[in-house]
């Protein structure tokens, strides 16, 4: 349960396949258009229920809550071993000598 | 309100006519045409005032740095006597972390001199991070429309990390999937909450990168007493080297100005399943190519960014070198930035080595680095997507199959389109099927949109 007040992100459908722009490659036109939004909890709400939220502009919209506290994930990635052979490389061309 | 798609597109021109505070129809030209410089002027700023404005948001004057030990890479690996001095104009060192900075400055300003309470933007790149910015200065709440996720949720490392960012700053982000329908979330959202169209292809906007040009001449003269001989521009919509090469012009500059896009030939833009294949989301051909050759198909009805009437050459790089070139920026120069806007300098690189060892070449900009906006992130993204990443040689390439980090920085080569096929192209999209309507005008027109000359025009005219 996400409590009124709460920070969440909703998800809705702003267009199904069959409204989409009929411009688009065949793999994306098969998928809806999807937003997601984050906002404060008007009421209170279960997860995967309709509710409305007030964003960060004050803006009013009503969504399916998916998150409830989302954060941000993205990192610096798995270790690349081809960068440090990058540095390594051109640094000894450049400094080392190598003509 | 009927908010279905066709009926807010039906609505398009009145709500971008409130949202812009311009009126775009008193530009248009009886035939294909219309009055370019007029649109332009018709901010009513010159390029001092902005320069002003610009410098109350603390936005401009950044660093012009010589890679000296990047120009004695290329100096190995170029022929004997050749290898151009390589510049680079730190624009991560703009407020925003990016040259967007000067190019949303002047949107943000004019929208909180006409009275509008916010600004809306629809951008998956630094653009979002600049409009937020320079909102926060203003006082002005600010909504960032981007294309983020693919169908099964999975974003682009890089795009997340700007929605962070411009989240960071104030602003309410809106994600969206794959498609370009994103234009009618953004007309829904100027219309639901009567905030300004801080468009990326405004005259303001545009009139914003004016500066940077600017800048370049002005800077260049008192460090070296002379005109840099080449400018090197990453080229996606097109206005970050329109606004560079009208400022050069506006400084009376010499410089070539070169466009540099990253190849992502092959891959489809609005596919689902390709989206997170590519490792580079802006500064590439997908969309360098398109706008250059038909520019009007932007969120505004006249795009401020034309690209084609001031590129001297057009010539494309692969990921691979882009992310081995901003390595070498790192390892060699102690500057670690973001890839993207490196770009134009894996091309700065290559075209150096062309050059004598007195001539001098500029990258016009960088751009700010961090989690998923990072050489490393995305590489990793791209080998979890199954991109094969290996050494070899940049030309064996295929986008959305491998990345290919040269073995050897004498492998960074740029490919030239042909840029009289493109003018081409352009002058076919511009005259549709008036071909046998045509004046004198509208054969101006397209002199002017392809940098061209009137044999030339009519010779592509004839040819329709």
């Amino acid at each position: 349960m996400a409590k009124k007040g709460d920070w969440v992100q909703i998800h809705n459908i702003v267009l199904p396949p069959e409204e989409r722009s009929s411009a688009l490659p065949e793999d994306t036109k098969v998928n809806p258009l999807e937003m997601w939004v984050k906002g404060h909890l008007t009421e209170d709400a279960e997860i995967g229920e309709v509710a409305e939220v007030v964003t960060r502009t004050g803006r009013h919209a009503k969504g399916t809550v998916v998150k409830v506290n989302p954060y941000f994930e993205h990192n610096f990635g798995f270790f690349v071993p081809e960068v440090l052979e990058i540095g390594d490389q051109v640094r000894r061309i450049t400094f080392g000598g190598e003509d | 309100m009927d908010n279905s798609y066709d009926a807010i597109m039906a609505r398009k021109n009145e709500i971008i006519k409130n949202a812009v505070g311009m009126d775009f129809e008193k530009f248009e030209k009886p035939g294909i045409g219309f009055d370019y410089e007029a649109m332009m002027e018709a901010t009513g700023y010159t390029i001092e005032e902005i320069r002003r404005v610009q410098s109350m948001f603390s936005i401009g004057n950044t660093p012009l740095i010589e890679l000296k030990n990047l120009t004695e890479l290329a100096r190995k690996c170029a022929p004997e006597g050749k290898g151009a001095r390589i510049f680079i104009k730190d624009e991560a060192s703009n407020p925003s972390g990016s040259f967007k900075a000067r190019r949303a400055c002047t949107s943000v300003y004019q929208a909180k001199k006409l009275g509008y309470k916010g600004v809306v933007t629809a951008t998956s790149g630094n653009y979002g991070a600049a409009v937020a910015c320079c909102a926060a200065m203003a006082g002005l709440k600010c909504i960032v429309v981007q294309e983020c996720y693919d169908s099964k949720g999975v974003g682009q490392p890089e795009i997340i990390e700007k929605a962070r960012k411009c989240e960071a700053l104030g602003a309410e982000v809106v994600q969206l999937t794959v498609g370009p329908e994103l234009f009618s979330t953004v007309l829904q959202l100027l219309e639901e909450t009567g905030y300004f169209n801080a468009s990326l292809y405004t005259p303001f906007g545009i009139a914003g990168v004016e500066t940077l040009g600017y800048e370049i001449a002005e800077q260049f003269r008192a460090k070296i007493g002379r005109d840099p001989d080449v400018v090197v521009c990453t080229n996606a919509g097109g206005g970050n080297l329109t606004g560079t090469a009208r400022g050069l012009r506006k400084a009376g500059c010499s410089a070539k100005v070169v466009a540099a896009s990253v190849n992502l030939s092959g891959l489809h833009m609005a596919s689902d399943s390709q989206f997170n294949k590519k490792s580079f989301t802006t500064g590439h051909t997908g969309f360098g190519v398109p706008y250059t050759v038909n520019p009007d198909h932007s969120d505004v009805p006249r795009s401020a960014a034309r690209p084609l009437r001031y590129m001297d050459r057009y010539v494309t790089v692969t990921q691979g070198s882009v992310f081995y070139i901003t390595e070498c920026l790192a390892s060699l120069e102690g500057l670690e930035k973001g890839p993207a806007g490196n770009t134009s300098l894996a091309a700065a690189f290559c075209l150096a080595q062309d050059m004598d060892r007195d001539q001098c070449i500029v990258v016009q900009e960088t751009e700010y680095t961090g989690a998923g906006k990072h050489l490393n992130p995305q590489l990793s993204f791209a080998r979890q997507n199954g991109i094969d990443i290996h050494f070899g040689d940049p030309k064996d390439e295929i986008p959305g199959k491998n990345i290919i980090l040269p073995a050897h920085p004498s492998l960074i080569r740029v490919t030239d389109l042909d840029l009289d096929h493109m003018r081409r192209s352009r002058i076919k999209r511009a005259v549709g099927s008036r071909k046998d309507e045509l004046t004198d005008e509208d054969i101006r027109f397209l002199v002017e949109e392809t940098n061209t000359n009137e044999q030339f025009v009519r010779d592509a005219v004839a040819s329709l």
